[in-house]
């Protein structure tokens, strides 16, 4: 029998939604324009948005799941008080009513009495410029973002060298680069952006070098993979600048015209000026000037700076230009290729050439666009030349303890090849760059923190002296997470990773209230799992009570972390709430646009449920703060969050949004504020884009209608131009306080530590968790890549994107494995120095050979996310967080450092050392540790079975 | 038995460039998300919350390694239908569900007909065939033909969904029985290939293989060796050669 090939008639052009309502994504934290279109009131489908400035209409396979995240099981239906054991899931649901009175009574009480006992920490939320505001008028001084565990090396290596920084601050000219050199990009920051730019540059043949561990993702597209060893990046980008030095390839004159490298250096050992600008009566930094020979204001406008030689100030004493003590360093043999070629698994061979590329590219090819600029002295050039060298890095730098050493070396290696905001090279976008650092320090030091009155200030800044820190006479850390005190005096995301295990310690103080949002920290956003559950858990012996006694959590689903809490105030979904991705936060700038964006709700909760931010400003009024309660204690935004973000002022005319100020609702950055802002907002598709002009893109830093521009908008508070800082001064200060000058010194014991990490200039140290084992115990490192299909929504419950990363493995090296016995999908056990998991592995090729990997944050903890406890995340998945202390070994006298950056704080969580044995024991497919199942509270009903969404909208055949 | 059309008036499909494809799943993510509101609703996804969660995707993407050394890559690959010229799948319908479209060459199932008898999906040696379980019938990508020729939708959004959505722009849809077609261009540009061509089913999908790496793309060589210092006593150090040259150029 043959059937008739008879065509049946379709319809090709059916109606697929009755609405499209435009809002910002929030599957990660790339903040793309989506669509959402919906039909009978439910998603049909969500796509990107054409015209927003960051996706472009592109959208990656997270936020095309945003529909299985929205009709999730795992969402929280109603606010919950805890009833059984910390961690057992027993919950009763409460009204909002006696939710929000508890939580005001708790947080009324430390308010009363000592505001510092209440510790209020967010994940990775993006509305600080709220919680931040909340926290300040509550007058705790413990407060942060989960900035401490992911980039604050990259944000403070940025900002204090060049006042910007990678991904949120600024980003490669892709439009006129030609060369691409990308480090530790673990498939992550940025997500839609970064593999746009990727497609483009290798359709057009620009050169894309990626320095990874590993080889997937970005790296796969790469045409040079550099498989480098963890840690050592710095040793490799050091080796870098020394043949850039040695062969003679800098740009002489944008280091005099546009960095702090002429400007003379103090050489008096011993003396509490030792390592100091030299500086005029002013308090200016003075240079040599060539032309005049002389001594010379380092920053006057008709200046030529020297940049080596030996000249004695007025004092008597010595001085030497900050470039001369850097060439000395990295012309040091330390640095040369052949020297750092085993410890990096780069050959110096191929570190030379890829020094030659750099040089050609910058020197040989150097763009020119006709457009005229005038420089902040006033100088009128009629062309902008670019160097179209650029670069990248983010993860793979940043979690180590050398992390922000290494990403300042990148910052010169950039810095050396004049590529800095320029055509081709590394843009700034707006609002930074911002001085070196910004302008702003941290509040908190005692007697700042009084009972029921608000902080003097923000609470994270930029430390340029030890008087900055927020420590007691005593030297004593002022608040629970030990940010800004000798232990982390540039930790200017503060350390949320930490504050669980000091609050337990009560080290240096016990809290009363712990307040968190959207971080999981009882599982994959902590550091050593287990530890971290007992500190949750523990008891005080003589009272029987919780030593951290009160917990209170929002978060939209039932993550690891909600068991945890007392008090569960349930969030919605992105797609439920107004958001504010504001210019006094993490704006979506591009580097030629200031822009800005909202959230707006498209669909409405089914649940008995509430925005978090509408919930903070409801607390924030309940408990009378200023700033949110009017004098006659009603609130301040009845309207809730749209109030807020359309009529808060921060200054006079300066709000959450940017656009469509003022009364005739044509103002940028500064005007009154205006009522119908948000709806402005809606009818452009929920954001708003400022273009900079012409001749205000590049050479920011110094570029006098862009500087007087962003100080009119707001963005700046100064006029004067911005200086990139190869030498570091305010290390230096730190460091001299550590030998003892000044009227701020570090403990005896803290001072070892300053002394060596604060080196105003950069310099490669092995990651603190090498130097500590042994190689032959702990031979291999253990790092993760972040999932492209679920980096940040991690939240597995999503059903589709499960489907692709239900489980992961333990990647390693096929050589090494044949030489450890391992065959692909044994099981194996890896041990660290504080535990040991059992897991299996996979084998391939491009890994570095003493690397093993895994995807992060897969692992899920039996009984959450309302998945079933035999899912392959929980039987199958594992995370290597269990291996990882939060803490150093002790010190000579007991004491245990944070296992992060001792400059800054960050989580060093990319310095696990392990061994890897096969496992004879067990075959029974299950990876250990398993922890005990979470029960499943009511409110949180059962999962289905089955999916058939969609099925309502078809209509296949008419 | 079904039969084919003798021609197709045009010729349909993807053009996927394996250059740059970085494996991110937002082909295959986008595709589900509209398909399983669309001609092909639902995809259903069975034990979704459970311990063997298993779903039906038109697109998949998968992952491997190719060559060794230097030489080494990783390769993403996205695999869907390729709308062959000569396709079994159709052919061994026993009940005409199976079909290629005449005026595009398109290959569809007609869910009304189809009873799940799975012989195509034996039959597709791609294995871009798949069978819903909750819904009884085999799916497949229909190259979003209720997207194509939406008037519903603006033009720029008449593309299969995964065209729409792929950040690096590895996807390209258009008609490959024309010469001049942009999607035509590129594979006679980028000498795009066949899966599998001596299986003969002719795919009218198209794969741009990656483009040569050339590591040394820009013939920069390293200047030489500084030359050895030990026996030269007053030889420059690097640091004051190094300052030799600055101080020339700047003094230029």
């Amino acid at each position: 029998m043959t059937a008739a090939n008879t065509q049946p008639t379709i319809d090709t052009s059916p109606v697929v939604s009755d609405e499209v309502k435009a809002t910002t994504c929030y599957m990660c934290a790339c903040r793309c324009g989506i669509n959402v279109h919906l039909k009978n009131g439910k998603i049909r489908y969500i796509d990107g948005n054409p015209d927003h400035p960051v996706n472009k209409g592109v959208l990656c396979g997270k936020g095309s799941a945003g529909i299985m995240q929205q009709y999730s099981p795992a969402r929280l239906t109603a606010p919950m008080l805890r009833t059984g054991d910390r961690g057992s899931g027993e919950f009763k649901e409460i009204s909002w009513d006696e939710a929000l009175e508890l939580a005001a009574k708790w947080l009324g009480e430390v308010r009363e009495n000592d505001p510092r006992r209440l510790a209020f920490f967010t994940g990775r939320d993006q509305s600080q410029s709220l919680t931040g505001l909340w926290a300040i008028q509550f007058g705790t001084p413990n407060f942060a973002a989960h900035g401490g565990f992911c980039s604050v090396n990259m944000a403070t290596a940025g900002l204090y060298t060049l006042g910007g920084a990678f991904w949120e601050f600024g980003e490669p000219d892709w439009e006129h680069t030609k060369y691409f050199l990308m480090f530790g990009v673990a498939e992550e920051h940025g997500s839609n952006p970064l593999k746009a730019a990727l497609g483009k540059l290798k359709g057009r043949g620009t050169k894309f070098v990626s320095v990874n561990p590993v080889r997937t993702g970005y790296s796969a597209i790469a045409d040079e993979w550099l498989g480098i060893r963890p840690g050592t990046d710095g040793l490799l980008v050091g080796a870098l600048i020394h043949e850039l030095l040695r062969t003679e390839n800098v740009d002489l004159d944008f280091l005099i015209r546009y960095t702090n490298a002429g400007w003379l250096i103090i050489q008096d050992e011993g003396s509490p000026e030792d390592g100091l600008f030299a500086r005029d009566g002013d308090g200016q930094p003075l240079c040599f000037d060539r032309q005049n020979e002389r001594l010379a204001g380092a920053i006057d406008k008709h200046v030529v700076p020297a940049l080596s030689g030996e000249f004695t100030l007025s004092t008597g004493q010595v001085a030497v230009p900050a470039f001369q003590l850097l060439v000395k360093r990295f012309l040091s043999d330390r640095y040369s290729p052949g020297a750092v070629a085993e410890e990096t698994n780069i050959p110096a061979e191929t570190i030379r050439r890829i020094a030659a590329e750099l040089a050609q590219v910058a020197f040989q090819h150097e763009i020119t666009l006709d457009v005229s600029w005038t420089d902040w002295r006033g100088e009128k050039h009629d062309k902008i030349v670019g160097r179209p060298v650029s670069m990248h890095a983010m993860r793979g730098i940043s979690a180590h303890s050398n992390g922000f050493h290494t990403c300042r070396m990148i910052h010169i290696l950039q810095i050396l090849l004049g590529s800095i905001d320029c055509p081709g090279g590394f843009r700034f976008k707006p609002p930074y760059p911002k001085q070196t650092p910004p302008l702003l320090k941290p509040s908190g030091k005692p007697g700042d923190v009084r009972p029921s009155e608000p902080l003097g200030g923000p609470h994270l800044g930029f430390p340029t002296e030890p008087e900055d820190l927020l420590i007691d006479a005593d030297g004593n850390p002022q608040r629970i997470d030990k940010a800004f005190s000798w232990d982390a005096p540039f930790a200017s995301h503060g350390l949320m990773h930490m504050v669980i295990n000091n609050a337990f310690k009560r080290d240096p103080y016990p809290i009363d209230v712990l307040f968190m949002y959207m971080a999981n920290m009882s599982w994959n956003s902590s550091m050593n799992v287990p530890d971290t559950i007992k500190s949750l858990t523990g008891k005080d012996d003589r009272t029987g009570e919780y030593v951290i006694p009160k917990i209170i959590y929002s978060d939209a689903y039932y993550s690891e972390m909600v068991p945890y809490a007392d008090l569960i105030l349930p969030d919605t979904t992105y797609l439920e709430r107004w958001d504010c991705i504001s210019m006094l936060d993490r704006p979506i700038s591009e580097p030629n646009a200031a822009a800005d964006s909202i959230r707006r709700p498209v669909v409405q909760p089914d649940r008995n449920v509430r925005p978090f931010q509408e919930v903070l400003i409801d607390l924030g009024a309940r408990l009378g703060l200023p700033g949110f309660a009017k004098d006659d204690g009603s609130p301040l935004y009845p309207g809730g969050y749209p109030d807020y973000i359309v009529n808060h002022e921060r200054k006079p005319g300066i709000g959450p949004l940017s656009a469509w100020r003022g009364e005739f609702e044509d103002e940028w950055g500064v005007g009154t504020p205006n009522p119908n802002q948000i709806e402005k907002y809606i009818e452009n598709g929920c954001f708003a884009v400022h273009e900079i002009p012409e001749d205000q893109r590049y050479y920011r830093h110094v570029n006098k209608a862009y500087i007087d521009w962003a100080v009119k908008v707001g963005y700046r508070i100064t006029d004067k131009p911005v200086f990139f800082q190869i030498y570091l001064e305010p290390m230096q200060k730190f460091r001299l306080a550590a030998r003892g000058h000044g009227s701020v010194t570090p403990p005896a014991e803290h001072r070892e530590r300053i002394r060596t990490y604060f080196d105003p200039l950069p310099f490669w140290y092995p990651p603190f968790e090498e130097a500590m084992v042994t190689q032959d115990e702990y031979p291999m490192h253990a790092i993760t890549q972040r999932p492209m299909a679920m980096y940040h929504s991690w939240g597995s419950q999503n059903a589709w994107l499960r489907q692709i990363h239900g489980h992961n493995r333990l990647y390693i090296h096929r050589g090494r494995a044949a030489e450890l016995g391992i065959a692909d999908e044994d099981w194996v056990w890896v041990s660290s120095h504080i535990g040991r998991i059992k897991t299996q592995v996979k084998l391939m090729d491009g890994v570095n050979p003493d690397t093993v990997w895994t995807w992060n944050a897969i692992g899920k903890r039996a009984g959450s996310w309302n998945l079933d406890p035999e899912a392959a995340e929980s039987r199958q998945g594992f995370l290597l967080n269990h291996l990882i202390s939060e803490l150093l070994p002790k010190r000579g006298d007991g004491y245990r450092y944070s296992n992060s950056d001792p400059v800054t704080g960050q989580a060093a969580w990319y310095d696990l050392r392990v061994r890897i044995a096969k496992a004879e024991d067990t075959v029974d497919g299950v990876a250990l540790p398993q922890f005990e199942v979470i029960g499943r509270p009511a409110a949180v009903p059962p999962a289905p079975a089955n999916l058939r969404y969609g099925a309502e909208f078809g209509d296949p055949t008419t | 038995m079904t039969t084919l059309p003798s021609a197709t008036g045009k010729k349909l499909g993807l053009v996927i460039d394996l250059d740059i494809c970085v494996g991110c799943h937002a082909c295959a993510v986008s595709c589900k998300e509209w398909n399983t509101g669309g001609y092909s609703a639902p995809l259903s996804d069975i034990d979704a919350y459970g311990s063997d969660p298993h779903g039906t995707w038109l697109n998949r993407i998968h992952g491997f390694e190719a060559g060794d050394g230097t030489g080494g890559r990783t390769v993403h690959f996205p695999r869907s239908c390729l709308h062959c010229e000569e396709p079994d799948c159709v052919t061994v319908c026993p009940t005409g569900a199976s079909y290629k479209r005449s005026e595009d060459g398109i290959v569809l199932v007609n869910p009304d007909t189809c009873i799940g008898c799975k012989l195509c999906s034996w039959a597709c040696p791609y294995g871009a065939r798949e069978y819903d379980q909750s819904h009884g019938v085999m799916k497949k990508c229909t190259l979003c033909v209720d997207r194509i020729y939406n008037d519903n939708l603006p033009e720029a959004d008449r593309v299969p969904a995964c065209v729409k959505a792929c950040p690096t722009g590895a996807r390209h849809f258009g008609d490959l029985g024309d010469p001049d077609s942009d999607v035509s261009k590129v594979v006679q540009e980028r000498e795009g290939y066949d899966l599998l061509p001596e299986l003969g089913y002719r795919p009218v999908n198209k794969y741009l293989p990656p483009r040569m790496r050339e590591v040394d793309r820009s013939h920069a060589k390293p200047a030489g060796e500084r030359p050895a210092q030990i026996d030269a006593v007053h030889a420059p150090t690097a640091v004051e050669k190094f300052f030799g040259w600055a101080d020339r150029v700047l003094s230029d």
